[in-house]
């Protein structure tokens, strides 16, 4: 499946669970912030993606759970160095140049984009 | 009144399908302000309209639809509803009518369930129709101490009360809680 491919089986995906429009769906958009991500729209999305590819997803594997609560991780509001580097070796798919810049914890959920989504599906078709 | 509204399982088939009736009876009192008689703007009175409440029938699903997640993972999981990700009706209950909720498992995991559901009618005054698709609803489920949060919530299953038990029981299906 080439990247375009997954690129639109993903965004059918996030028009489906996100009620959102097609145009809504660029490479760049951050879940949250740009496409109105919920909680348990990530865990509807999970479900959506393995359904469309037939690949199971871990917890964790895609959006990682509790870092927020862990203190090794945040520490006075931001993500501590030890924090972004447990998230880069979980999240390979998922850009984290932005968060490096600005560690604020409200962040976070930027990484969450589009293209972040796309990357994890191609490594996971990939094996 | 109890936070019922379903009155009876039908037919429960582990972590697939999970069936369930409600009648929808006169002695309903939110019945009679949803919607009740109406003075017009003209002056002329509109009749009482009784109808089962949308927001009811997406309520009765989520019942049948949370009781089918709950059972496959016999009841430890306290099981709330967190998402309408669709909810279609196209005709009225009124009462003297039966609903009938469909409700099939499509995804469960650690942290919650997704289900697709289908509302049937039967107006009892036209049995040849039988039960007639009048709405979709689907559902997202979450299992509550498994929060993407981290919230702590008490050890006791308050989701799966003595209603719920009787509910089942009264359905003959074996209850684990």
């Amino acid at each position: 499946m080439t990247r375009d491919e997954i690129f639109e089986k993903v965004r059918e995906v996030l028009v489906s669970a996100l009620a959102v429009d097609e145009d809504e769906v660029t490479p760049d958009a951050v879940l949250t912030a740009d496409l109105g991500a919920e909680s348990i729209d990530f865990l509807d999305i999970v479900f959506k993606l393995e359904q469309t590819f037939g690949f199971k997803i871990g917890q964790g594997e895609l959006f990682p759970d509790n870092v927020a609560q862990d203190p090794e991780y945040v520490q006075s509001g931001k993500v501590t160095p030890k924090g972004i580097a447990a998230l880069k070796e979980r999240l390979p798919h998922a850009d984290f140049s932005t968060l490096e810049a600005d560690p604020r914890v409200e962040r976070v959920g930027e990484i969450f984009t589009v293209d972040a989504v796309v990357r994890f599906c191609e490594r996971k078709l990939a094996g | 009144m109890r936070w019922m509204w379903i009155d009876r399982v039908v037919e429960l088939l582990p972590r697939e399908r999970l069936v369930a009736i409600k009648s929808v009876t006169a002695a309903e009192e939110h019945l009679y302000d949803h919607f009740p008689a109406a003075r017009r703007a003209d002056g002329s009175v509109r009749e009482a309209m009784p109808i089962m409440p949308a927001s009811l029938i997406v309520e009765g699903m989520a019942q049948s639809a949370g009781i089918l997640v709950g059972h496959a993972e016999e009841f430890r999981e306290k099981v709330v509803l967190a998402k309408v990700s669709r909810a279609e009706l196209e005709r009225d209950a009124i009462p003297g009518t039966t609903l009938r909720y469909t409700a099939e498992l499509r995804s469960i995991g650690a942290q919650g369930a997704s289900t697709e559901g289908s509302v049937e009618l039967l107006d009892h005054a036209r049995p040849d129709e039988g039960f007639v698709q009048v709405g979709r609803i689907d559902l997202m489920f979450s299992h509550l101490d498994r929060n993407m949060a981290g919230i702590a919530f008490p050890e006791h299953n308050f989701v799966f009360s003595e209603s719920f038990r009787t509910l089942l029981k009264t359905s003959g299906i074996d209850c684990p809680f």
